[in-house]
């Protein structure tokens, strides 16, 4: 008769507050282990954010707990995680689930600590078995995968696109939490966005990314118009973060980003160890390089042997039309 | 400045992951071990901002194997003025990684610890916010950005496209992105200085958690690879492809 808590993390656009995309995604992990627990799948949602009860309520959710206190939006770390430990306290759940962003891995660490919880973190699968909760968790960026059988009442974070949402609808009670933010110790300055709308990396079900073998930076164009054509996120191998060409946070593979989209394009990538650590658990891998033996061809789905400067902008046509 | 950095012992990068008998860990037969190169950034910005200060002093903590003095002397090399080495069998993961190193800082006085975002083994980019919780301090973790303004970190963060910008209260517990520092290689000179700086080993006291690693598999094999010519009609094959047989499209 455990409850699983959710943490759902709340975004802010030009159209206001939102519960962010990978909310659905825990929202119907948690749901499985609390039909197995017997418990409610409870949420804390640390904002006032327009009918969060029923979009949390579509995905399996039986009660939302709200804080509208102030001190809480923007983002902090150390009040959020005195609302869910205060809310922990007062369920004590099975399972406290975070979806594994930079906020969540950050908030769900240190809720961990303060609960003195054990902790597995951006785990793709997890269900409740013979008491406990199991998670498959990738280790060496994906290389390998391990099954952990946790210890009581953990605190796990789930990676985004890991799970597909499933609705379970139900009437979830809204509840305020009475929650007073300690004194911030970490504010907010300001935030940049960046010059042009881009799509999170590691959200994206869709990435096309390019490597050495464009040639230069000025040739950039075409792995953009590519994404473009497929609304899709742009990635870059190391080699050209390292050279300059693209910004740290486009970076795919081991020491960068850990992706798994739908389709992943990779463009004059060569396909080493580290840049496939971050991308080979894609579901559809295209690599297009004019070397046959080049290593990404060993993961690819489907492979182009040509010359990027012609195939890209080949593809990028053939795509507008395709998808018109 | 008086930081403590935290580093671990990983396999490199490149190592081609076999599993071990045990079917639980890595075979590590002939497997090469680096410090995790998060690590590496967040120790050379220690290095810098200790200068930066003028004055101060980076302290290198690892807990790990006896041969994770090999780490600790490159971040010694490097510049760092002291190492301490709790000692360990076996894995921790990261609560028990998290409590031992908090035990160990024990008595210790600082004004900042920095850490790897990730430990490019198990990846859980935990370690850092959990010991922060733990200390009971303040955290930001992901920092691409740090520079010290009037007794108080001003950090960097990328967050899904927005550049954030945080004033932290020291002292605090900051982990390491890329773009923070650009880590240099130990000099000669650094190599034998580091001989003689102090390293201080003890044995870790980890607490237990009951979590345990049940199986270690690798990822399912691919399917051979289909090759598209480079031709306009390739091109509609392959889209066709993707959304009838593939469904992502
Ligand atoms: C500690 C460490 C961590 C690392 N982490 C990462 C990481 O996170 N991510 C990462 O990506 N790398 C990482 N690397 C680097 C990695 O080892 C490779 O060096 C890097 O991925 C190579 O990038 P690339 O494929 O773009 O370049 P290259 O290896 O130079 O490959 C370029 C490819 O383009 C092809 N090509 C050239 N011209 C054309 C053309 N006109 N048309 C089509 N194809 C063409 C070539 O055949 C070649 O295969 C790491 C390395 C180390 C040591
Ligand atoms: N055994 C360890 N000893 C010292 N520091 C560690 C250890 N494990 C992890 N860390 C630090 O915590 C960071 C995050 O590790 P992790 O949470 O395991 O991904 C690493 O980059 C290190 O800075």
């Amino acid at each position: 008769m455990s409850d699983v808590l959710i943490y759902a993390e709340v975004g802010r656009d030009d159209g206001g507050l939102f519960l962010k995309k990978a909310t659905a995604e825990i929202a119907t992990a948690a749901r499985t282990v609390a039909d197995a627990t017997g418990g409610r799948v409870v949420a804390l949602v640390p904002a006032d954010v327009e009918q969060a009860a029923e979009k949390l309520g579509r995905y399996g959710v039986d009660a939302v707990h709200a804080v509208s206190a102030d001190g809480f939006m923007p983002y902090q770390l150390e009040a959020h995680a005195l609302a869910v430990t205060q809310l922990a306290g007062e369920i004590s759940p099975a399972l406290v689930l975070f979806a594994a962003t930079v906020v969540g891995k950050e908030l769900g660490a240190y809720v961990s600590g303060r609960l003195g919880a054990p902790i597995a973190a951006d785990v793709v699968s997890l269900e409740w078995a013979d008491g406990a909760v199991r998670v498959s968790k990738p280790m060496y960026a994906g290389k390998a995968f391990a099954t952990v059988r946790l210890g009581e009442r953990p605190v796990v974070s789930l990676r985004p696109n890991a799970l597909a949402p499933v609705e379970s609808p139900r009437d979830a009670v809204l509840e305020p939490l009475a929650v007073t933010a300690p004194a911030a110790r970490v504010r907010l300055r300001e935030r940049q966005a960046a010059a042009e709308k881009t799509i999170e990396l590691t959200e994206a079900d869709t990435i096309v990314s390019g490597g050495r073998g464009l040639g230069d930076p000025e040739k950039w164009d075409i792995v953009l118009d590519l994404a473009h054509a497929l609304g899709a996120a742009h990635g870059a191998s190391r080699a050209v973060v390292d050279a300059g060409w693209r910004p740290h946070s486009e970076q795919v593979g081991q020491t960068g980003k850990t992706v798994s989209p739908k389709l992943y394009v990779a463009c004059g990538i060569s396909g080493a160890i580290q840049h496939l650590a971050g991308m080979s658990s894609s579901k559809v891998i295209v690599a297009i390089n004019k070397d046959p033996e080049a290593p990404i061809f060993k993961v690819a789905d489907y492979g182009i042997v040509g010359d990027v400067h012609e195939v890209l902008p080949m593809l990028t046509e053939a795509t507008k039309a395709f998808l018109a | 400045m008086e930081i403590i950095v935290l580093i671990k012992r990983v396999v490199a990068t490149d190592t081609r992951v076999k599993i071990g008998a045990d079917g639980t860990s890595i075979d590590t037969a002939g497997v090469q071990y680096i410090m995790a190169p998060y690590d590496e950034i967040a120790v050379e910005k220690a290095i810098q901002l200790k200068t930066e200060a003028g004055e101060g002093k980076v302290t290198v903590l690892t807990v790990g194997p006896n041969e994770a003095t090999k780490e600790l002397r490159t971040a010694l090399a490097m510049g760092a003025d002291e190492a301490v080495h709790l000692t360990v069998d076996g894995t921790l993961d990261a609560a028990a990684t998290a409590g031992a190193i908090h035990a160990g800082l024990e008595g210790r006085s600082f004004d900042l610890i920095l850490c790897g975002k990730q430990a490019t083994d198990v990846d859980d980019a935990a370690v850092g916010p959990r010991l922060a919780a733990l200390l009971d301090l303040p955290s930001v973790a992901f920092a691409s950005a740090l520079t010290i303004e009037d007794g108080k970190a001003v950090v960097s963060r990328e967050n899904e496209g927005v550049t954030e910008v945080y004033e932290v209260d020291l002292p605090a517990v900051l982990t390491a992105q890329k773009g923070l520092a650009e880590p240099r290689y130990p000099s000669l000179k650094g190599i034998m200085k580091a001989k003689k700086k102090p390293l201080a080993t003890d044995a870790a006291t980890a607490p237990e958690n009951g979590s345990t690693v049940e199986a270690l598999n690798l990822p399912p094999a691919r399917a051979d690879v289909v090759t598209i010519e480079p031709t306009p009609e390739g091109m509609q094959q392959l889209l066709a492809a993707l959304r009838n047989d593939k469904k992502v499209l």
